[in-house]
């Protein structure tokens, strides 16, 4: 019995030759993933093991401590990166589905679009600190001050690309027959566009506008210019905000012990923020792709 | 009503007691520079079923497009000659399409029910031409769904998504949605392509109930369903009309061999 080959053992040369090279790229490709989410959870183990022991009740009740006294909180920047990041929202939602809809509904037959998706890509990958320096030349230089509005406003101007793209390119995913079928039944273009082809893929966009609140909560460079920051409590949009991303920036580097942990403290916060804003977008998608 | 001329001309059965709804003349249409129909000369009846057969690329689902103009949502796409319908050539610029799709429904090969509920689908098209109270457009769902024979399938879950139906019932469903707006003429183009044995024996019936007061143009692969449901039959071939009249008589003794030779299998 002991000499019986097994029928599913191949001495093929061609064959080995192949599982070898398959063997060889597995390998390479586990290695490279490997790489790449190591980085990742080590990223979120040293956020964990710095934050945690900040995160109390009082980085959420009490406002950022002054240079060398004691204790102190993150009230006023966690307050206003709610608000700027709001506003923003709201500024750039609107903005990004509309053009997102006049791309993919107009966007094969007029130059105009053309030029409008190029220039939506570009801004797409613009360094935000460019854009930091444009809201404070147009805004900030003319007012002559730093402002909520101003961070608002620069950090809408990273969201609406996103938004812009994303809800093109889901409106692109929407079936030729269905356009058909309302077009079929009588149905003005612009009922077409909004009622049946948007709707179809409603998910899909709230999903592009979370992934830009995700992008925008995180921006520094563009708020460094406008809404600089502001060590006191204030939820006023015309005067200069705190806002998580500049305090970390400042009390990272700074020589006192309390503030360094309250910018571990905010920077888990933002990232738990923004991770729980991609899985909520993830199932979003998933839910879309089911019904 | 009735134009004897076009009659004789276009039929060689007689056909004297039939109202020709659609009068096709001298119609080409291109793709670009290609041709996809050339000169064709047609006649669909009142309250008739009109079936279209021919091999793939033969071009009667463009010939259905033009009905509707369905076209005209690609640029490059064209058509010249005449379609009469109304009293109009629908193919003149000044034409509204969006008030000619209303008069000419079309359900399509795949099932295109809408992302919203099976009350708001055969809703959403009543509403373009009609203002009617929550009443009066209950009424037109329950009638129209009746109408598609998915009524006593529905009725207890018309809050729910059109895409929760089969595959079946999602067909009836857009043929209902179809039908709510209460045109002259419905155009199916592969209707049950997509579906299985059972609802495709569902749609067939529904189609001969449906020829009681609508006037229906069908594009089929399937010749017995052609056999089995028209009243009419065209057969065409790389962009020509080669033979039309009476289904009985194009598929029991067709004038033409070629139409013959498709019928019977023997064709290419």
């Amino acid at each position: 019995m002991s000499t019986t080959a097994d029928p599913f053992h191949s001495d093929n040369p061609i064959y080995k030759n192949r599982l070898l090279r398959h063997r060889i790229g597995i390998s390479l490709s586990i290695f490279a993933m490997a790489f790449g989410i190591g980085f990742l959870f080590w990223i979120l183990a040293v956020l964990l093991i710095n934050g945690l022991g900040a995160i109390d009740i009082e980085i959420f009740t009490r406002t950022t401590p002054a240079p060398g006294s004691e204790g102190g909180g993150l009230l006023n920047p966690i307050v206003g990166s709610l608000l700027m990041v709001g506003t923003a929202t709201l500024i750039s939602t609107p903005i990004g589905i509309f053009a997102g809809v006049y791309l993919a509904e107009y966007g094969h037959e007029s130059k105009f679009a053309q030029i409008t998706r190029f220039v939506t890509d570009i801004m797409l990958s613009a360094p935000s600190i460019v854009i930091g320096l444009f809201v404070y030349a147009v805004i900030v230089a003319n007012v002559k001050h730093f402002s909520g509005w101003a961070g608002s406003v620069a950090i809408a101007l990273i969201a609406i690309p996103v938004v812009v793209r994303t809800t093109d390119n889901m409106l692109q995913l929407v079936p030729a027959s269905l356009r058909e079928a309302a077009f079929a039944l009588g149905a003005p273009r612009w009922k077409v566009a909004t009622f049946i082809r948007l709707r179809a893929v409603k998910a899909g966009v709230v999903t592009g506008i979370l992934l830009a609140v995700a992008r925008i909560s995180g921006e520094t460079a563009p708020l460094l210019f406008t809404a600089l920051s502001n060590q006191f409590f204030s939820s006023d949009m015309n005067r200069p905000m705190a806002n998580l991303p500049v305090v970390i920036f400042q009390f990272a580097m700074s020589p006192y012990e309390n503030w360094k942990s309250l910018a571990w403290g905010g920077a888990l916060l933002i990232t738990v923020s923004v991770l729980g804003l991609n899985i909520l977008s993830r199932s979003l998608i998933r839910q879309n792709k089911t019904t | 009503m009735i134009n004897i001329a076009t009659l004789s001309e276009s039929s060689p059965v007689s056909v004297d007691d039939l109202t020709p709804v659609i009068h096709v003349k001298e119609l080409d249409f291109f793709y670009g520079s290609f041709q996809g129909l050339k000169q064709i000369n047609l006649d669909i009846y009142e309250r008739k079923v009109t079936a279209f057969i021919g091999p793939s690329g033969c071009g009667k689902s463009t010939l259905l497009r033009t009905f509707n103009r369905m076209y005209d949502l690609y640029p490059g796409q064209r058509a010249k000659g005449e379609i009469v319908f109304n009293g109009r050539n629908i193919l003149d610029k000044d034409v509204d399409v969006n008030v000619l799709r209303a008069k000419v429904g079309m359900v399509f090969q795949k099932p295109t029910p809408f992302p919203m509920s099976i009350y708001e689908n055969i809703a959403f098209g009543v509403r373009l031409y009609e203002n009617l109270s929550k009443g009066e457009m209950d009424e037109r769902v329950e009638w129209a769904l009746n109408k598609a024979a998915l009524w006593g399938e529905v009725k207890d879950k018309l809050g729910k998504s059109g895409l929760s139906l089969s595959g079946g019932q999602q067909q009836r469903l857009c043929i209902a949605r179809a039908v709510a707006v209460k045109p002259d003429v419905v155009l199916l183009d592969e209707p049950t392509s997509a579906l299985d044995p059972i609802s495709t024996v569902k749609i067939e019936e529904l189609i001969s109930e449906l020829k009681e007061d609508y006037t229906i143009a069908i594009v089929t692969h399937n010749m017995q369903q052609a056999a089995r449901c028209s009243d009419f039959t065209a057969y065409m071939y790389l962009g020509e009309l080669v033979e039309f009249g009476e289904t009985d008589k194009i598929f029991l003794n067709p004038t033409k061999k070629e139409t013959q030779d498709y019928i019977t299998g023997r064709f290419g």
